[in-house]
């Protein structure tokens, strides 16, 4: 932020000791969300317990404005996505994130939430960025507490990137078929397949 | 509702003079001593007794299906054998596919220290059908319902037979049999697609989850609360 030294004479403020600041708009704003971004956790696995550990004493979310836990979705900026998401919990994932007012950012927290992790199987969901759009994902398994706070500064550096003026960055968009960016589900299913022998595989080789 | 709580003194039933339970040391692999409610079972039920093993110390028994739940039930209410607690119901299925799936209960009785472990040959090809144990041990109803969702074996007589784990009108089988593959029937887009699909609301109302039968077991001031019309949930 510039804290420019008071100019001799200015049409904005005449008279008065009191100091003033001269900031674009955007960034006073942003700067303000990214420092009190509230966290919603979603906890669902072994990141979970390393989430707890990142918001306790010890490394201390506070510092990052991160002070109130939002256990309620419609109080929360950020959702971070801790632990993997099995198809069944799927809508109620995407619940909460609807519910959560704008502006809001998503963290998936952890191999499991990013990708599915080894979970390749006919339970998890591949990626919660199946259901939510993503804004950092954060690699581990699970990631340290140091990892997830470098992925929340991430995030803050993203904010303090967005412009006002941007009103797409708001916009809750629903797939459109006829966009040139739609990718079908059925071209989805291709290029998803996994690599190595895991393609077929049946439990007893029958 | 309960007629409270009555504590089960372990090791209560076996005769005075009866060594400290402890650590067995050098379990054979086959061969051990043999839990002697076999003797009473063979006793009693002859030729529905298939079989009994000894496999690292824990005794099992295969019993025809036709008599499982009166060979459970004689388990719970003989005042010799006492099994009042049932810690699972599971099936097995091998990768042999001429071997007979098994449903297995596993007994254990606190008054005389004992473990027993009941299965049920269901040949492939036949019914997957075995009488539900939920009128001896009301803890097998989701017990029972896990082993429905994941194999598909209907017990009959239980009283909510439906998915626990997977979600109610998932469409992809039964995904601990041997012939589920690994990923899914569907292709993942599809999976997501029905999972989204789902309404979580729509089968688990607040009227399901709420506490009207187990009202006499609360705190009495929460019994007021209610009482005085307090609701809960949304």
């Amino acid at each position: 932020m510039g804290l420019s030294p008071r100019p001799q004479s200015t049409p904005v403020h005449q008279g008065g000791d009191e100091p003033w600041v001269a900031t674009r708009l955007d960034f006073l704003v942003n700067w303000s969300r990214a420092n009190s971004l509230w966290p919603m956790p979603f906890g669902t696995a072994c990141c979970a317990i390393e989430y707890m550990a990142t918001a306790a004493a010890k490394f201390d979310l506070a510092r990052f404005g991160m002070e109130r836990q939002s256990f309620s979705p419609r109080q929360a900026d950020v959702l971070i996505c801790a632990g993997r998401v099995p198809f069944k919990l799927a809508p109620v994932l995407r619940r909460i994130w609807q519910q959560m007012p704008q502006p809001k950012w998503a963290i998936a927290m952890g191999a499991c939430a990013s990708t599915g992790n080894m979970f390749d199987n006919y339970a998890v969901v591949q990626g919660i960025d199946c259901i939510i759009p993503v804004d950092v994902y954060v690699p581990g398994c699970p990631p340290r507490p140091e990892g997830l706070m470098y992925g929340i500064m991430m995030l803050q550096e993203k904010v303090m990137r967005e412009r006002a003026a941007d009103v797409s960055l708001r916009n809750e968009m629903t797939p459109d078929p006829t966009s040139k960016l739609y990718i079908p589900p059925s071209l989805i299913d291709e290029i998803s397949e996994p690599f190595g022998n895991s393609v077929h595989q049946q439990r007893s080789g029958l | 509702m309960s007629d409270g709580f009555k504590p089960v003194a372990v090791g209560g039933a076996l005769p005075a003079g009866t060594a400290a339970p402890a650590t067995p040391r050098n379990v054979p692999y086959q061969g051990g001593a043999m839990s002697p409610s076999v003797e009473s079972l063979r006793a009693r039920f002859g030729p529905s007794i298939v079989r009994a093993d000894v496999v690292w110390g824990e005794t099992t028994v295969v019993v025809d299906r036709a008599r499982v739940l009166e060979v459970i039930t004689f388990l719970h209410d003989d005042p010799s054998e006492r099994y009042d607690y049932l810690s699972d119901v599971t099936a097995v299925e091998y990768r042999d596919i001429e071997r007979a799936m098994e449903v297995v209960w596993h007994l254990r009785s606190l008054p005389y220290r004992r473990f027993l472990r009941v299965k049920v040959l269901l040949e492939k090809g036949g019914p997957l059908e075995v009488p539900s144990v939920w009128g001896v041990y009301k803890s097998a109803d989701w017990l029972e319902r896990e082993c429905f969702d994941m194999f598909g074996i209907a017990f009959t007589g239980h009283p909510d037979l439906r998915r626990i784990l997977m979600w109610e009108d998932y469409k992809e089988g039964y995904p601990l049999r041997k012939d589920f593959p690994l990923r899914g029937r569907f292709s993942r887009s599809e999976q997501l697609r029905q999972a989204l699909a789902a309404n979580p609301e729509a089968r688990y109302s607040m009227e399901e989850l709420s506490i009207v039968d187990a009202f006499t077991d609360l705190p009495a001031d929460v019994r007021q609360r209610l009482a005085a019309g307090e609701t809960t949930g949304e």
